[in-house]
């Protein structure tokens, strides 16, 4: 079972139904009882780092992502989930984040339009299992303004050029993330959840 | 390098797929489900969903139409039709969508761009505009109509597209109603004068026939996207085909 963390934002529901075509249970929840207990989490999200941290702070949830995070539990962090991951943004701020990665969020540079919206493709920089069966220069649907920058270089898994290029997936240990939407990425993106889902 | 998008539009009359030519004489042209997972399979960059009579009709059918396309496709989703307030674009954010797409309402209320690009994100909130040519100078060359085509509003298309970038609208879906099912391609004196106006990406729209007419509206024309109805619902050409056509013209798509 695949535990959806839900903060009040909006594509939770294309998360799940990416899942249930893949026949994979899932289920969405707020509750931090049943977080807590979860074999495997997904921080999805859209709108602002500030809004988010708030709706996490609120539900009593920073604490226990962080926890999870630590002892073990496969995390994948999606879009702006991504984003909560590192230490801060500049979205607004500098606004702290979940800090389970070290870096921060940076807005895309001025020479490109953004949002960045649209198909682009991903540059492998190393193997992953979260990427297995993925090609070198697949497409995956993005819609950010805002990217992760980390501190270590090594835990850039794929990037994509847009104006510069950034971390399109990361990892630490556990913690996983993508700065596209997966769920939103038709056939590669569905590989990637089932990789998610057989780790 | 972010890929040029081919966008299938399906025009939603009372729970089904219809087309028309300059926006009436419809023609069936099947399930809203079946075609939307249909352009999912064969490799639709995003897929936009026009429901033309919902300002009469039952809001719910759309509602759980959007619902059940939402469910069975994995690429990014714009419900259009009817959305007059901040609460209808929740709904239909709720039931799946990932971006609405205002036209009458946007034009009688610009303020409702601004609230749902505060309250949703610009990403979600994208700008519809039917554009027709005029008689002649002076006066805009192109005046916006709402309505779903009916009524002409007397405002300049060119300055309303800067306008909705400014009230934080995402993308600009620009329908050009003269060429409108015509299948004689895009009005690119159109497209250009908007792209050029604006920085935000426009979805070209409006008298596609051929492959060669997606060409044109995304290089001459200047359009990020491209969205075609009766090329694909009729079968004249696949999704495939038109990709393979673009790939090997030199246009990135995925």
């Amino acid at each position: 079972m695949i535990t959806i963390v839900d903060y009040a934002i909006n594509n939770l529901h294309s998360v799940q139904n990416a899942f249930r075509s893949l026949k994979i249970p899932s289920q969405i929840s707020q509750d931090p009882e049943t977080i807590r207990s979860a074999r495997k989490l997904i921080l999805p999200g859209v709108g602002a780092f500030g809004d988010a941290m708030e709706n996490l702070r609120a539900r009593k949830l920073v604490e226990l992502l962080r926890g999870k995070a630590d002892d073990g539990t496969p995390l994948l962090g999606l879009c702006l989930g991504l984003q909560l991951l590192f230490s801060e943004s500049e979205e607004f701020g500098p606004v702290a984040g979940l800090d389970c990665i070290p870096g921060r969020v940076r807005r895309l540079p001025p020479e490109v339009q953004v949002p960045h919206i649209g198909w682009n493709q991903l540059h492998l920089v190393k193997s992953d299992p979260l990427l297995e069966g993925v090609a070198e220069g697949s497409f995956v649907y993005f819609v950010h303004s805002y990217y992760a920058d980390p501190v270590d270089a090594g835990h850039v898994v794929a990037t994509t050029d847009y104006g510069i290029d950034f971390t399109a997936v990361t990892r630490k240990g556990n913690v996983w993330a993508t700065q596209f939407h997966p769920e939103k990425s038709q056939d590669v993106g569905l590989r990637i959840l089932r990789n998610f889902a057989g780790l | 390098m972010l890929a040029k998008r081919i966008i299938p539009c399906l025009d939603v009359d009372r729970g089904r797929v219809v087309k028309g030519v300059h926006f009436v004489d419809l023609v069936d042209a099947g399930d809203p489900v079946e075609c939307g997972k249909r352009y999912d399979r064969q490799g639709a960059d995003e897929l936009v969903f026009l429901d033309i009579t919902a300002s009469s009709d039952d809001r719910h059918t759309m509602v759980e139409v959007v619902q059940r396309v939402a469910e069975s496709i994995f690429i990014p989703f714009t419900v259009g039709g009817g959305i007059r307030d901040t609460g209808d674009v929740q709904k239909i954010l709720h039931a799946g969508a990932d971006k609405v797409s205002l036209n009458t309402a946007a034009v009688k209320n610009p303020q409702l761009v601004r609230a749902g690009a505060e309250k949703f994100g610009s990403q979600c909130m994208v700008v519809a505009i039917d554009a027709k040519r005029t008689a002649a100078a002076p006066g805009p060359a192109w005046e916006i109509y709402i309505h779903g085509g009916r009524t002409p509003t007397g405002l300049d298309a060119l300055d309303w597209a800067e306008q909705a970038e400014s009230l934080g609208a995402g993308e600009i879906l620009l329908t050009s109603m003269d060429r409108d099912g015509t299948q004689v391609g895009y009005d690119l004196e159109l497209l250009q004068a908007v792209t050029s106006r604006v920085g935000i990406p426009v979805i070209a729209s409006g008298g596609v026939g051929t492959l060669e007419h997606l060409f044109q509206g995304l290089t001459l024309g200047g359009a990020h996207a491209a969205l075609a109805a009766s090329i694909f619902h009729f079968g004249t050409h696949t999704l495939q085909q038109a990709k393979d056509y673009l790939r090997a013209r030199g246009v990135v798509v995925r």
